[in-house]
């Protein structure tokens, strides 16, 4: 039974040890296959997929793969399943196919596996074909082969017939298996003979075009890009750009959609099917600015757009197509916003008018004249995909300018979805997303970096409405209410103007009130609202009447308070973020006794169970000891650092205020802490130490040789896992011994390679996935 | 089929319908907004509004809008779908010879004497010195200012009824549960329905044999207190009258409920009070119920919660036992057993409070910041206008809104110049258009009747489409004071055949599965149910010398002709006619048949689908022969 254990896996190997498949996993295979086989029970974690092929490769390399399918049946009959059509997971499907390469290297497996009904012909083909149709051109002795495609090689021949025969058949499916093959061998092989061969097939690709509908469109415009990105192609000889032209013209709108980015983002293309890609990737929005019109006159978009919206008025006359190509024409010009080869000029104008009337028509304060708009409305009113693309895209329209109404307009909008109370959270979220971009991008009044007077009297209006939304009953939104508060005070927090306003509304009492909610993320963000107000002296302690029973505690006592008693770790997190920022830019309430508080707050971090607030800890330590030995880390040569003095004499005495907040007794305990991230930091932070108390250039070192003994022994029962060892008070004698005497690189390296802490037995992988089938909606990320 | 249309306010409805002899009121709404043309009746005295100029505030305030449409003493029944649907009840049943049954549920009943009982309190114990009514006179109103000037109909406000008026109002009804059928004079059956919308809210259907009237009124499909809405019941309907969809149809109450919490924590949290407006039933419970969940996570654990209201002890308590009522949710609570709403909770922990009124124990409890729950919304008479005039000077302090029934800019002006903030958070569950059109679809009635305000979206949305009765056929619309004429005509009538008659029938197949029988029988009518019943005897002669009075004649049984069926075959009658000698026929085909020509006899055979014709001049021998030839063709039974 030996070779049923586990053995030491062999480098290299993912972690899966087993070379054989012992009695215990073929048991455990058939429930697993059934699994695998039952859309219906979804894998959680497909790195389990990962490993479960890693080990088949490693059983098939040491033995029979044929052995291996006739005593587990149920491997074939897994791969069987999977050749029905059906609603299986793209990442099962494509374990199976990757499972049956493995198995299909042997070929006796090959041979056993082609008895089926072949899964390599119906699937795999395609890339054999691509494959098998490259190497004959290449030719036996590497010569060129010859442009005139009757002399290529007869296997060649045949693979054009068969695609040829494809392109002409009735079916679909037979059409998108060719024009996939096509599409791979054009994205992949870039020799002059590719050209003959488009000349060759172009005709018949072409032909799609007259039937109706157009045969697997998606398809096509695949294709046809590929063959326009090809080096190996001169477009202008071969009739490619017509062919696109005549196949944007042909197509419904939603499936042009993709074949016009595809078509502006190619490098060289004629102007006038760059404006043709271009009109159908604007026709929608003309539309609903046509429909929407006080005055049908010109609408500023490109001619040629207006004209074609005629086409268009049918997919908007259903609710679900209406919405998909608003989505999809949203997003495709989103995309083409930032590429330097977006056509220009750029109707910024126009597109700014479209957005803020999508977002009037899907809130139901647009007043459109006719019944086509009114109709529009009607389908739009309330539909939230159609809302958080058109805010994805006002917001990514802040990088242009507009003309002044217009802007005036885009912050009405944003105000009137800030404000209304049917603003779904994610909604929100995005109004909230593109406020901050419009406000960033509101002019600046030179040699002021101040909001500009608009802006500023939006704000009188937003902060109101940001007061109310931080008492909002959702969670989600006073979130996004606190992050968009952060960002604002990160950007304009020195501002006069932005101060005032914020000083005279609620916002930074809300805010305070917001760190004891009882949602973590919301704490969270409390955190880290409130220390960006107090880093810009905004949070004003409350006194006065309200608040009778003494002075306000500190904000710093309160962030201690939830760092050492928060039952999450988001809002404990948050906190050492903060407290690092304030460290690092010396804030007033740290700075007077910086000492006492890093050691204040290291104590309790090296408590934490969360390592993430150890590792920020960790983090701290380092600012704090950059500034200790006056070297601040900023690489940027134009960064503004407080000019710090270089401490002048013996190594040790700079060292003491470390060892007196106790730095290194929380860095040596991190050094071997049981989550590596931890480990990792506080080994490159001990490293950082010693580089620099051993350079040249440092500090003096005391000649002295204390007593490490009792250091090295507590250092070896924390390898050992035994925390409990205290560490008495170092002296930088023995810091600067035990950081000499340890071995950082090598545990350094060590923790780089052990990268799983999981058992690793083949075993243990079967039994957790058939554990964690299922529970895929539980593990999902709360996020919204 | 008729319906008189009594109230032109959609969510106030009030509409007679006249159906198969029974004449039924369906719902009898109160619309109280011509209150908003008096001021505020102060609890206590207020130098402010007693000072302001010109009009004195003396006068009923309670407005019934009804038209001499329809006598309403001939009303047989009237049936109530909620507790806001019957406060004009008393100035019915009172009023105007009303001698009928009032049919209604439980809650509806419960809750429906609260309201009322809150408003006679709340016009009684400010009891007036004297009262004007000549300035209803036409030519002196014209005369007054705006918008009394413009006021329509003043002659028929009315003063507000008296508790003795409200008890006798209510004694005459009778309490039904859902599902429940009642016999109307053997006439019709009426049926509650759950509406969804509050608790034992109810629509009806109204049918008979072969006609089925749905009335739907105040429904929601929301998720809250009260029982979901039964919409399975409702199919089949020939006619379906629409009433008491939401009165703002563009804010959606999730929403609202979201900006109340928001609205109220932003005030507390700066020091500031919080008012709500609101009816003591209804929407407050599911206030209650957020704020129990949302105190807590807004840090107002601290805050007290005051429920003023004559009733709003028996409110939170009657709320507490009508379980069977409830939603389902609810209802298991009670098994465990546990209160079904959490304001029991929010009540032992002492965080809501509740006082009949502003005086007694409520001055020495009370502490600030609060929130107030109170009535009326109107703000013309409660112990809410004590509150507007104590907080209404401090921007710190906030109204919030949230019964749709009143303008809320109207319902304030007499407290203006006001410092405090407003906010108008209107929560109305009732159907919107979108679930409207939904339930149309589902439930498929032939016709739909609704009021005109529906037909059209609302005039400051002119824009909004989406906010009118979209169906097929269009809806037909009313308005107030109109007769409606329902679209469809009553065909048939059930007649049960007593089984001894039944007996005696020899049906005959004319058609494959059908078959006919003639019957002489006596139709015997009673409370609207019809008999045929065997004919009597002929009498045997007694020999008796007494002669019979007129009125024990027996009806004269005549000697029955044979009814004809069956078609005539146009070719063989003519063959059939050559037989027997006559010649030069021709056939002509018109419309609806032939005309068979004797060109020779000068006579003319006109064979229709349902009649034949011999005309002929004065040739009774000629006639008869013809007749017995077509007779030849038709079957006798």
């Amino acid at each position: 039974m030996t070779e049923g254990l586990p053995v030491p896996s062999p480098a290299g190997l993912a972690g899966i040890s087993s070379l054989t498949m012992d009695p215990e996993c073929s048991q455990l295979l058939p429930a697993l296959c059934a699994v695998l086989a039952d859309p219906r029970q979804p894998m959680a974690d497909d790195t389990c997929l990962e490993k479960l092929l890693d080990w088949f490769k490693t059983i098939t390399e040491a033995g029979s793969s044929l052995l291996l399918l006739q005593e587990n049946p149920c491997l074939v009959e897994l791969l069987c399943h999977m050749l029905k059509p059906q609603d299986l997971s793209s990442r099962v499907l494509s374990f199976s196919l990757r499972l049956t390469g493995v198995l299909a290297a042997q070929e006796d497996c090959f041979q056993y596996l082609q008895e089926d009904s072949s899964l390599f012909v119906a699937s795999a083909a395609g890339q054999l074909l691509v494959h098998i149709l490259g190497l004959s051109m290449q030719g036996p002795a590497g010569g060129p082969p010859s442009l005139e495609a009757g002399d290529w090689p007869a296997c060649a021949q045949k693979i054009v017939g068969h695609i040829e025969e494809s392109l002409r058949a009735t079916a679909t499916p037979q059409i998108t298996q060719a024009l996939n093959v096509l599409t791979t061998t054009f994205g992949h092989c870039h020799d002059p003979w590719t050209q003959v061969l488009w000349v060759q097939l172009s005709p018949l690709v072409a032909s799609l075009l007259e039937k109706d509908p157009v045969p697997a469109a998606h398809s096509l415009v695949d294709l046809l890009l590929s063959v326009a990105r090809s080096p190996g192609l001169s477009s202008s000889s071969c009739g490619l750009w017509e062919t696109l032209a005549q196949t944007l013209s042909r197509l419904s709108p939603t499936q042009a959609g993709p074949l016009a980015l595809g078509i502006l983002k190619l490098q060289d293309c004629p102007q006038a099917l760059r404006a043709q890609a271009f009109a159908v990737l604007l026709q929608p929005l003309a539309c609903v600015l046509k429909a929407t019109a006080q005055d049908p006159g010109p609408s500023g978009v490109p001619p040629g757009t207006v004209g074609a919206s005629v086409a268009a008025g049918t997919p908007l006359s259903s609710k679900a197509a209406c919405v998909g190509l608003l989505c999809r024409s949203l997003a495709h010009l989103e995309l083409l916003l930032p590429l330097p080869q977006r056509p220009c000029p750029w109707p910024q104008a126009p597109l700014l008018g479209a957005a803020v009337t999508l977002l009037q028509l899907c809130g139901g304060s647009a007043r459109p004249a006719c019944d086509t708009g009114r109709h529009l409305g009607t389908l739009l009113l309330g539909c939230v995909r159609v809302q958080r693309a058109a805010l994805d895209f006002l917001g990514a329209l802040s990088d242009g300018t507009g003309p002044r109404e217009l802007v005036t307009q885009v912050f009405a909008v944003l105000l009137e979805y800030l404000r209304s109370p049917d603003s779904s959270p994610t909604v929100l979220k995005k109004a909230f997303q593109a406020t901050f971009r419009w406000l960033l991008s509101s002019p600046k009044t030179p040699g002021c970096w101040d909001l500009d007077p608009h802006a500023l009297l939006f704000l009188r209006d937003l902060l109101p409405v940001l007061q109310k939304r931080l008492c909002s009953p959702c969670w989600e939104v006073r979130d996004s209410s606190l992050e968009f508060l952060t960002q604002m005070t990160r950007h304009w927090g020195g501002q006069a103007g932005f101060r005032h306003a914020l000083l005279a509304s609620e916002v930074p009492k809300l805010t305070e009130q917001l760190l004891r909610d009882p949602e973590s993320y919301v704490r969270a963000s409390a955190v880290t609202a409130m220390g960006q107000l107090s880093s810009q002296g905004l949070c004003v302690p409350p006194a006065g009447p309200e608040h009778p029973g003494g002075p306000q505690k500190s904000l710093l006592v309160e962030l201690l308070h939830i760092l050492s008693t928060d039952s999450e770790g988001f809002p404990r997190r948050a906190v050492m973020q903060v407290f690092t920022q304030w460290l690092r830019d010396s804030h007033a309430d740290v700075a007077g006794d910086a000492e006492q508080f890093v050691a204040g707050v290291l104590q309790v971090a090296s408590q934490d169970l969360d390592w993430e607030v150890r590792a920020q800890g960790l983090e701290l330590a380092l600012v704090f000891l950059e500034q200790t030995l006056g070297q601040p880390r900023s690489h940027c040569p134009y960064a503004v650092t407080p000019p710090v003095e270089a401490p002048v004499g013996p190594l040790a005495q700079a060292l003491q205020p470390l060892c007196r907040v106790r730095l290194f007794d929380f860095a040596f305990r991190a050094l071997f802490d049981c989550d590596r991230p931890v480990a990792q930091k506080s080994c490159d932070l001990l490293l950082f130490l010693r580089a620099k108390t051993a350079s040249p250039s440092g500090l003096q070192e005391s000649r002295s040789s204390p007593d490490v003994a009792s250091v090295e022994a507590a250092l070896q029962s924390w390898q050992a896992g035994d925390q409990a060892q205290p560490l008495g008070d170092l002296e930088p004698e023995v810091v600067l011994a035990v950081l000499r005497s340890l071995d950082l690189e090598g545990l350094r390296g060590a923790l780089a390679e052990s990268s799983d802490h999981v058992e690793r037995s083949p075993q243990s992988l079967l039994q957790d996935m058939l554990a964690t089938v299922g529970v895929l909606g539980e593990n999902e990320a709360d996020c919204y | 089929m008729k319906l008189y249309c009594l109230s032109g306010h959609p969510t106030l409805p009030c509409n007679v319908l006249k159906f198969k002899s029974t004449t039924i009121m369906l719902d009898c709404g109160l619309d109280m907004t011509s209150t908003l043309n008096f001021l505020p009746l102060p609890l206590v005295q207020s130098p402010r509004l007693s000072n302001l100029p010109g009009w004195s505030l003396k006068d009923g305030n309670a407005f019934l809008d009804k038209t001499e449409l329809i006598d309403l003493s001939t009303v047989d029944v009237i049936l109530i779908s909620n507790y806001h649907c019957m406060m004009a009840l008393p100035y019915i049943t009172e009023y105007t010879g009303f001698s009928g049954t009032v049919y209604a549920t439980e809650p509806t009943v419960q809750i429906g004497r609260l309201l009322m009982e809150e408003l006679v309190n709340f016009i009684e114990r400010v009891p007036k010195a004297q009262s004007a009514s000549l300035w209803k006179n036409k030519d002196i109103q014209r005369l007054l200012p705006s918008p009394l000037k413009d006021a329509v109909e003043v002659s028929t406000w009315r003063r507000c009824y008296t508790m003795q008026e409200v008890n006798s109002a209510l004694s005459k009804i009778q309490l039904v549960g859902y599902s429940q059928k009642i016999e109307l004079f053997g006439a019709v059956q009426v049926t509650p329905l759950s509406s969804g919308y509050a608790l034992g809210s109810s629509n009806w259907i109204i049918q008979s044999h072969y006609e089925k009237v749905s009335y739907v009124s105040g429904s929601s499909l929301l998720t809250t207190h009260p029982q979901p809405m039964d919409q399975a019941s409702l199919k089949n309907s020939d006619v379906l009258i629409l009433t008491g969809l939401t009165q703002i149809p563009t804010a959606n109450p999730d929403g609202m409920v979201g900006e109340f919490c928001s609205n109220l924590a932003l005030t507390v949290r700066n020091g500031g009070n919080v008012l709500v407006p609101c009816y003591p039933s209804g929407v407050i419970y599911d206030l209650l119920e957020c704020l129990y969940q949302y105190i807590d996570s807004a840090g107002l654990s601290n805050i007290p919660f005051y429920f003023i209201s004559p009733v709003a002890n028996s409110s939170l308590e009657f709320s507490q036992i009508f379980a069977e009522w409830l939603c389902h949710n609810k209802q298991t609570k009670v098994y465990l057993p546990e209160p079904p709403f959490p304001h029991a909770e929010l009540i032992q922990t002492n965080k809501l409070k509740h006082y009949p009124s502003l005086h007694g124990d409520f001055s020495s409890d009370f502490r600030q910041p609060c929130v107030v729950f109170t009535g009326h919304p109107s703000l013309r008479f409660g112990d809410v206008v004590h509150f507007m005039e104590l907080w209404g000077k401090s921007s710190l302090n906030t109204v919030i809104f949230t019964e749709p029934d009143f303008s809320y800019l109207e319902a304030l002006a007499p407290y203006q110049p006001l410092a405090m903030k407003c906010i108008y958070c209107p929560i109305d569950t009732r159907l919107n258009f979108i679930q409207v059109s939904k339930l149309l679809k589902e439930v498929q009635p032939l016709h739909v009747v609704c009021p005109e305000q529906y037909t059209q979206p609302p005039p400051a949305q002119s824009h909004r489409m989406d906010l009118m009765i979209d169906c097929q056929p269009p809806a037909m619309s009313y308005r107030r004071a109109e007769v409606l004429a329902l679209p469809f005509k009553r065909r048939y009538e059930k007649i049960e055949i007593m089984p001894e008659l039944a007996d005696t029938l020899v049906p005959m197949e004319i058609k494959p599965g059908i078959s006919l029988a003639t019957v002489s029988a006596v139709l015997h009518t009673k409370d609207n149910k019809h008999v045929l019943q065997p004919p009597p005897r002929p009498a045997q002669p007694t020999g008796g010398k007494k002669r019979k009075r007129a009125t024990e004649d027996i009806p004269d049984c005549k000697v029955l002709k044979p009814l004809l069926s069956g078609s005539i075959p146009v070719e063989q009658f003519v063959q059939t006619l050559e037989k027997h000698g006559f010649s030069d026929i021709k056939v002509e085909d018109t419309a609806k048949g032939h005309i068979v020509l004797l060109q020779e006899a000068e006579t003319l055979i006109q064979i229709e689908e349902d009649s034949t014709h011999i005309i002929c001049d004065n040739d009774e021998m000629l006639r008869v022969r013809l007749r017995d030839l077509v007779l030849k063709f038709l079957q006798k039974f």
